[in-house]
């Protein structure tokens, strides 16, 4: 295995849990709600996937568990923010809040035990072409779906007629109601999509990354999740180019390091925000592009007039 | 009616009198922790102390902690709390701690106070550290000894003293096996991110290194060590569930010997205000059994642990060169204790400029 091919696989091992939650944020965003509660949806599902597969033996079982975790947390800030029209940033810290002492709670008879790493799938043949077999074709199943779910969200969004629902809700929820869609039923569906997605997200840390539990391992990574949607202008193929954009400049940092080139090291660790912010922003410097695609009822509550 | 309410007055009175009795009989010992206590790293091992201080003195002693206490205005309140219900020794477990536990002592002085790994001291204050660098000196030598590229990989937290000292005493040991020895770090800018230390073991790895270290708290790179199968060392308690091929050993913080004495001290009334600095020799740090080794490796490695126990080998005896190359002590002399802890510069031999 060559030195860049190495790279190449550790940039998607760093990228695949940003992408995972942040495609899913992007879909709630899409729909008009703002749930900034992704970090702990996603530390729940790393805790949840974590635990169901210890307890039974399975990491596939696990999987189930961070997507189970994921939707039910998604599931309280739907009930707070849509039925009882609750702040959504509020809403949001808190579910983050809530997420992370919850997990702590889960996870605590866990501490301290190795968990199975998920198996890389090899697809015979493709997985053995240099450079990029390994990355492409060698890979666990959570990265294969993450590549199926991003794909599938871009497909929906801007290929089918449910998609259009969505961002029309998004856009203006008030004409959407006019219009006879179902503003609310749309949004709770988003916003539970998205706690899957991060829940996913949860459980390739604990699964796939580094197969095993410790309170707040996901360190922020929802955070960076939730800002790569905004600086991505909510466009799905520029939250790929984000994700991977991250993961890239936080391995080749290190490689700097190791390489002892003599750059200060916290100037290194800061790159991969830099970096990422600057590319994402000078590709969204197109004022109309932006404006067509920022969601106009971002953040609204929505009371339908009966 | 007056009556019936003077009487129950008097029991009241009575059973408060006897609860205070009973109290007394027994040393209130208080813990503040910076972490959950099943951290896994440096909070668990203070809890693993508190637990030895009870199961030591039993009926003597009844302890209680506070978790996730933040530094600053949050410690100072949890601080207060125990000293105001009846905590007699109270031993507040992070740096940033230090000003807090001041504090609250200046107002209760007939409390005593044990800070972790602080500087400031009072008459009724004392600090207590690990020399972890000890242990650092002899995996040091294990990786040398071990190594087939000739250089290991270090993962880095903070470019804070204790850290870089850490990173010192282990290319010192390494260099008393092998002189030519390299040593690659990577700072990871943080004390806690399995993805990040993973990221940052499998970076060492793939540029040649073949043993890695951390100063870092979670199992993340040594899990990375085993499924490349290269090796590494545990830090803070013994990881080897996580790392069962790839462990050589593992430094392991010891707080429960100096809980103990310290309580038996209070109980005692010998109690005086110090700074302990502790390592091999007062049981502070343990070095985890050696596995995945050669019985001459692991026979070096016994060797100089009895050594820097009795006194007979420091790890910061000169002579000692700079990264630079500069003598930094001749031969025949030690670095003192004071230097050690303000250490900011690399040893010869680093490849990494340290961050300023």
């Amino acid at each position: 295995m060559g030195a860049a091919e190495a790279i190449l696989l550790t940039v998607v091992t760093a990228a695949v849990p940003l992408l995972l939650a942040a495609i899913g944020e992007l879909v709630v965003e899409r729909s008009g709600v703002l749930n900034l509660g992704v970090e702990g949806m996603m530390i729940m599902g790393a805790a949840g996937g974590f635990a169901a597969a210890t307890l039974s033996g399975s990491p596939y079982i696990g999987i189930f568990g961070g997507l189970a975790a994921g939707i039910v947390m998604a599931a309280l800030f739907a009930f707070v923010t849509l039925f009882l029209v609750a702040n959504q940033v509020a809403s949001g810290l808190a579910l983050s809040l809530l997420g992370l002492g919850l997990s702590g709670i889960i996870g605590e008879p866990f501490v301290g035990t190795p968990g199975t790493k998920l198996p890389a799938l090899a697809v015979p043949v493709l997985s053995d072409i240099p450079l990029v077999g390994k990355v492409l074709f060698a890979q666990d199943i959570l990265v294969y779906a993450a590549a199926a779910i991003t794909f599938g969200v871009w497909w929906f969004l801007y290929r089918t007629r449910g998609g259009l629902i969505v961002r029309a809700v998004g856009d203006n929820h008030g004409s959407a109601h006019a219009l006879g869609y179902p503003v609310i039923r749309v949004r709770l569906l988003a916003i539970l999509f998205g706690g899957a997605c991060a829940g996913l997200a949860g459980a390739y840390l604990s699964l796939a990354y580094t197969p095993l539990w410790i309170e707040n391992m996901t360190a922020g990574r929802g955070w960076i999740a939730l800002a790569l949607v905004v600086f991505a202008s909510w466009l799905p193929a520029r939250v790929v180019v984000g994700a991977l954009l991250f993961g890239a400049v936080s391995i080749l940092q290190f490689h700097a390091q190791a390489m002892g080139l003599g750059i200060p090291s916290q100037f290194l660790s800061s790159l991969p925000y830099l970096v990422t912010i600057l590319v994402l922003v000078l590709i969204s410097s197109n004022r109309s592009v932006l404006r067509v695609n920022t969601p106009a009822s971002l953040g609204r509550p929505f009371v339908p007039d009966r | 009616m007056r009556r019936l309410m003077t009487a129950a007055a008097a029991v009241l009175a009575l059973g408060m009198g006897l609860g205070a009795a009973a109290a007394q009989d027994k040393l209130k010992v208080g813990f503040i922790y910076i972490g959950p206590k099943n951290d896994g790293g440096w909070t668990q091992r203070h809890d693993v102390g508190r637990q030895e201080l009870e199961a030591a003195l039993g009926d003597k002693v009844e302890t209680t902690y506070v978790e996730n206490v933040p530094e600053g205005q949050d410690a100072e309140r949890a601080i207060e709390r125990l000293a105001r219900t009846g905590h007699k020794l109270i031993f507040t477990t992070s740096f940033g701690y230090m000003d807090p536990t001041l504090k609250v002592a200046a107002k209760f002085p007939d409390v005593k106070f044990e800070h972790a790994t602080g500087y400031k001291t009072a008459p009724n204050v004392s600090t207590y550290n690990s020399k972890f660098h000890e242990g650092r000196y002899v995996i040091g030598q294990i990786a040398a000894k071990m190594s087939k590229t000739g250089q290991a990989g270090y993962i880095a937290s903070f470019p804070i003293p204790e850290v870089v000292l850490g990173i010192n005493a282990f290319l010192l040991g390494a260099q008393s096996v092998n002189p030519d020895f390299k040593l690659k770090v990577v700072w990871v800018n943080s004390w806690f991110d399995p993805g990040k230390e993973a990221d940052a073991a499998k970076t060492l790895f793939d540029q040649g290194v073949d043993v890695i270290t951390q100063h870092t708290d979670s199992p993340a790179p040594l899990q990375i060590a085993e499924e490349r199968g290269m090796h590494g060392f545990g830090q803070a308690s013994d990881q080897i569930a996580f790392a069962p091929k790839a462990q050589y050993t593992s430094i392991i913080d010891n707080w429960g010997p100096y809980y103990i004495r310290r309580a038996q001290a209070v109980l005692d009334g010998t109690w005086t205000s110090g700074q302990v600095w502790g390592g091999f020799a007062d049981g502070h740090v343990v070095l985890a059994p050696f596995t995945n080794l050669p019985d001459d490796v692991v026979k070096m490695a016994e060797e100089t642990e009895a050594k820097i126990k009795s006194g007979e080998l420091n790890p910061f005896a000169g002579p000692i060169y700079k990264q630079d190359g500069t003598e930094f002590i001749p031969a025949g002399k030690v670095i003192d204790d004071g230097t050690l802890l303000g250490m900011n510069w690399y040893v010869k031999g680093v490849d990494d400029k340290l961050p300023q």
